[in-house]
């Protein structure tokens, strides 16, 4: 039955949308966690979203969602002058990870709402689905 | 005269099979609704259900019938050949997504509720039938 396939679809979809959250999570923590060389310095992180289609079936058209992967920004980091920091390097500069707290304010936001909707199609066809195996009582 | 089942039933059963195939869609697209580059599809509903019903009465375009869950449709057809149609975005987007949450949740809870609507009625034909069976 296709309304089963809604469970996975937007089940799919939630576990995404959450390792979204996480990952923003993640990036808000550390804003301000500074370090005092390049490579070691904490840099945003963002998943990619993928489409995932029936290979078997190819002209199904109903398509669950993946994690292809989470890619760090490679924005400039920003460089402080800050000598009396414990992180601070021989020239006495801190390196601040390349977080944007508005970028990431909003991706929660976005992530949060995609969430609801997804738990509100969960329900609606989960309330279907209960409806239907009540029909002609 | 016999009594045959399905004809007492009328469209109900093709509504509420179409309905579901839509509500698929309709989910599979809120689902992808941040995924780069996923376009947004659904089907004419009133097309599709014209479709299904000619089929089996033997008048217009007949559906490609297939006996295995293996062989191949058309493109773009769905199982019982409907057939899918992209959507036209309203607002595109830079990564090439073209699902717009707002419709799709509209026509998602518009769907459910057509859905509820053919159940009550294929309900209410069920209950007719068993009340002619039982005779009270």
């Amino acid at each position: 039955m296709s309304l089963f396939n809604i469970f996975n679809i937007a089940g799919s979809a939630m576990s995404a949308q959450s390792v979204r959250l996480n990952v923003t999570a993640s990036n808000l923590a550390n804003a301000d966690s500074t370090s005092s060389s390049v490579g070691t310095t904490y840099r945003a992180r963002e998943p990619v979203f993928a489409a995932v289609f029936n290979s078997l079936q190819p002209n199904d058209p109903t398509a669950t969602v993946k994690v292809r992967g989470i890619v760090e920004s490679q924005a400039p980091l920003q460089k402080r002058y800050a000598p009396n920091d414990p992180m601070a390097n021989k020239q006495g500069y801190v390196y601040m990870p390349n977080v944007n707290v508005v970028d990431e304010m909003a991706n929660m936001i976005s992530a949060s709402r995609s969430y609801q909707n997804n738990a509100d199609v969960l329900n609606t066809s989960k309330t279907l689905l209960l409806n239907t195996l009540r029909m002609g009582v | 005269m016999p009594l045959n089942i399905d004809s007492a039933l009328g469209i109900m059963p093709e509504a509420l099979r179409l309905r579901e195939q839509r509500s698929e869609v309709l989910a599979s697209n809120l689902a992808n609704a941040d995924t780069p580059n996923y376009k947004a599809r659904d089907f004419n509903f009133k097309a599709a259900l014209a479709q299904a019903t000619a089929g089996s009465s033997g008048s217009g375009p007949l559906p490609l019938l297939t006996d295995n869950p293996r062989q191949l449709q058309p493109a773009g057809t769905l199982a019982g050949g409907v057939h899918l149609q992209y959507r036209v975005p309203d607002q595109p987007s830079l990564d090439g997504n073209t699902v717009d949450g707002q419709q799709e949740k509209a026509s998602f809870a518009k769907n459910a509720v057509q859905y509820q609507a053919a159940l009550t009625f294929l309900s209410g034909r069920i209950k007719g039938l068993m009340g002619a069976i039982k005779g009270d």
